[in-house]
């Protein structure tokens, strides 16, 4: 047992700190650190600096712009990033499609996605999710009905993250209506989404933000070659693309800024620029967050200093329940700290007269309701947690 | 950075594991070994120190095995998964500790080498009546008399007190606070039964000789803070090791009994509760763990108790509660374990400092640190 990270890992942290800190333009990172949200350049670009940098992509094989890091090593990167405020690789791109091309895909699709997909020239989007098909994601209609050397695929997708800036779509279709168990009956299909009878349609949220989608499919025609794997294993492929990234499930360097942010604020945030710190209850509250998030932090990093590769650490399982708790619980710390000023849903129009932090508590705080429902709902994690660790 | 245990370690654990699992095979052998006094068993307080245990943090040349916070950590989980009675952690961590910090080389040699074989029990008379975890005596004073020294005053609850045979006593001097010991048998013990089952002492002090620990005329108010914060990151420890056990004696129950026709696990309310009790456990035994790691590398022991106490105590409530909760009527009898489990839990989250005790010590440093980073070394709040 040892607390400290070795000489090399060490070493590996500040090259890390180094690079980000240095190498990715400030106002990419300022923008960010100020409250805003990264946007669509910003994300590209710092995903091209890493990917040209050698370190967009660690967790895929070696050939495709992977490094073979320990999952320590794996955390400390991620980690690293986003204390720098530097947008991570976007992870429909390197966590979701990316593996799973690499792992079960033809060597053509390969070498046709793989490096655009690193360097985000083409940006993907998830469509699993539709209207009736959400926790039981396996109940889900959307049709790919084969004809010669193309698949029709009709149906609708739903909560499409960012498709509004997609250009491709990695989805999940019904190819076989009559497997005997629904599960089988499921591929993984990779669409152009500028393909004829796409249609995209922004879903406005509770903060008045547009960052989810409604995707239709009208007879839309998609070449065989673009079907990952094999026919109706598309299921085995979702499983593996949901379960498999078990680094930086728990966002603590964010949560952590934030927090820090948090405080900072409440320091002065008082009438008159009094400290809001002196209210004990505001204090007891602070005190206890900054020590959900050190257990939460620690717990990553057991799991990461040590977990076998392929078998994950049982204790892996708390964090993406805890993470989003405890994210969500700094929001609820911010909108309540913003006092009245809460009733602004951002700093727009008349509102201006506001603090940017005050008037941006809100919309914060309703957007970060959804990390406990996405990503597997934490009713869903608790399932987990009781039937593979407990047994029940 | 790694969170294992060595072979060694591991073997240290296996063994007391083995004696402990004999020692308290059942809750009827437990409760047989604390129907009587001292509430501890003998044997088993003499076989741990056959082993080494009982000397584990102390130097060779007093008698003990040099080993650290990890070793000491290791078989506090062990004494917590049975709940075993044994004062491992008052009389090894906290008042072999106050010796082995403060006392002079004789005294070391005498009482740590006593402790460690099993000759010598110590105790740590420090918590008086209306106190709350202060780290200083208020009321307990010492006067000199002669070549020694003479106490006057009331420490209570003094864990395993009665039993002790030699006490290390808080008391004021005109240099603030200083340590003492006491024979035993010297001052005027009453017994009683504590929450989990075990004893302690009030002990009154009426003009009874004591010698001075260490060099006389020092304040030892830091050592005592240093000594408890150290025995409360083991106490957390123990209590890592005593949610574990209640947790799956929660799960195997829920998986066993049987209302409606079915399994009380069929059910879903209750399957979220047991994982919620899981998660509750990991965090806090991350958060245990890493206090002990933090010792070990020489950081703040203070900061890591209160971060860690404060992390164990919301999850022993808990999970201890729940046990309760989910198994029924059964668990309100004395002659099931559930209950032992979260009257233990109460006691180990309390003797120490509890919750908001080590809550408010935080909420009162927050400007301090911009945020805690668990790897700076040394420090946790770098
Ligand atoms: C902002 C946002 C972005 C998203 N982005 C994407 C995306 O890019 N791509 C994509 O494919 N999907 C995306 N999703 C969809 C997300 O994965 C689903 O919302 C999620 O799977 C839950 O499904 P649902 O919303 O239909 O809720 P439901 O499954 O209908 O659940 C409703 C409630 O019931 C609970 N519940 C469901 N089943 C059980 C059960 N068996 N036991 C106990 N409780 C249960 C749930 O936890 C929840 O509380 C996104 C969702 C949101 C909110």
């Amino acid at each position: 047992m040892r607390l400290r990270l070795s000489e090399d890992d060490a070493a590996f942290r500040e090259e890390m700190r180094e690079f980000f800190t240095t190498q990715v333009p400030s106002e990419i990172r300022e923008s960010f650190a100020q409250g805003r949200e990264h946007s669509k350049d910003d994300i590209v670009a710092a995903q091209r600096i890493l990917n040209a940098a050698g370190i967009a992509v660690p967790a895929w094989p070696a050939e495709w712009g992977g490094r073979d890091w320990s999952p320590l090593r794996r955390h400390i990167w991620l980690e690293e990033m986003r204390f720098a405020n530097v947008p991570p690789p976007l992870s429909f791109n390197a966590s979701m499609i990316g593996p799973v091309i690499a792992a079960f895909g033809s060597q053509e699709l390969k070498e046709r996605f793989l490096p655009a997909t690193a360097n985000l020239d083409i940006w993907w989007s998830q469509g699993f999710s539709e209207p009736d098909a959400g926790s039981d994601l396996a109940s889900l209609r959307t049709t790919a009905v084969r004809d010669g050397d193309e698949y029709v695929v009709n149906g609708q997708k739903t909560w499409t993250t960012l498709g509004q800036h997609g250009d491709w779509i990695f989805t999940l279709v019904r190819t076989d209506p009559q497997a005997p168990k629904r599960q089988m009956g499921i591929s993984l299909l990779l669409v152009d989404m500028t393909s004829p009878g796409v249609t995209v349609r922004p879903i406005e949220l509770i903060d008045g933000s547009f960052e989810v989608n409604e995707v239709w499919f009208d007879q839309v025609r998609v070449p065989v070659e673009n079907l990952v794997g094999e026919e109706g294993q598309g299921w085995t492929y979702a499983k593996f693309l949901l379960g498999n990234e078990r680094v930086g499930v728990a966002p603590v360097a964010s949560i952590k800024r934030a927090l820090a942010d948090a405080k900072r604020i409440a320091a002065t945030g008082g009438p008159g620029g009094s400290s809001l710190l002196d209210d004990p209850l505001v204090a007891a509250r602070i005190a206890e967050l900054e020590n959900r998030l050190l257990a939460l932090e620690l717990t990553a990093l057991r799991v990461v200093a040590n977990s076998d590769e392929g078998k994950p650490h049982p204790a892996s399982s708390v964090l993406k329940l805890n993470g989003t708790e405890t994210q969500q619980a700094v929001t609820e710390l911010l909108v309540d700290l913003a006092g009245p000023a809460a009733l602004a849903l951002g700093d727009g129009d008349g509102a201006q007269g506001l603090p940017h932090w005050a008037a941006h508590a809100s919309p914060r705080y309703l957007n970060m309701r959804k990390a406990s429902i996405y990503g597997g709902s934490n009713e869903i994690q608790r399932t987990i947690i009781a039937g593979t660790i407990l047994g029940l | 950075m790694d969170f294992e245990l060595d072979s060694e370690q591991t073997a240290l654990r296996e063994a007391v594991r083995d004696l402990l699992n004999d020692a308290y095979a059942s809750t009827e052998a437990r409760r047989a070994v604390q129907a009587d006094d001292p509430g501890f068993g003998e044997k088993t307080w003499l076989q741990l120190a056959e082993m080494g245990v009982l000397g584990l943090p102390f130097a060779e040349d007093v008698g003990g095995m040099e080993a650290g916070p990890v070793e000491v950590g290791l078989v506090a989980e062990e004494l917590g998964r049975v709940i075993a009675p044994e004062p491992f952690v008052e009389a090894v961590v906290l008042a072999g500790g106050l010796v082995d910090a403060v006392g002079t080389a004789d005294q070391r040699t005498a009482l740590l080498g006593g402790l460690s074989d099993g000759s010598t029990l110590l105790g740590f008379a420090h918590t008086e009546p209306g106190s709350r975890w202060s780290p200083s005596a208020e009321s307990v004073r010492a006067e000199r008399r002669g070549d020694g020294w003479a106490l006057t005053g009331v420490k209570t609850p003094v864990v395993a007190g009665a039993r002790a045979d030699v006490l290390v006593v808080s008391a004021r001097t005109d240099a603030g606070t200083e340590l003492f010991l006491v024979t035993g048998e010297d001052a005027d013990r009453a017994s009683f039964r504590t929450t989990d089952g075990g004893r302690a002492a009030t002990v009154t002090f009426e003009g009874t000789a004591a010698r001075v620990l260490g060099e006389a005329g020092v304040d030892r108010t830091d050592a005592i803070a240093q000594a408890v914060a150290r025995a409360q990151i083991a106490a957390c420890r123990e209590a890592v090791g005593a949610m574990e056990r209640a947790l799956w004696l929660t799960v195997d129950y829920l998986k066993t009994r049987k209302q409606f026709g079915v399994t009380l696990s069929t059910f879903q309310a209750l399957k979220f509760r047991a994982a919620d009790m899981y998660v509750q456990l990991e965090l806090a035994r991350s958060t245990a763990l890493w206090a002990t790691l933090l010792l070990d590398a020489g950081g703040d022991a203070l900061d890591a108790a209160s971060r860690a106490s404060v992390q164990v105590a919301e999850a022993a409530r808990h999970i201890g509660q729940e046990a309760v909760q989910l198994h029924g009527g059964i668990a309100m009898t004395a002659e099931y374990s559930a209950g032992h489990y979260l009257a233990r839990l109460l006691v180990l989250t309390h003797a120490l400092g509890d919750r908001t005790h080590h809550l408010s010590r935080l909420a009162s440093n927050l400007e301090g640190h911009r945020w805690v980073d668990p790897l700076a070394y040394g420090s946790a709040t770098a």
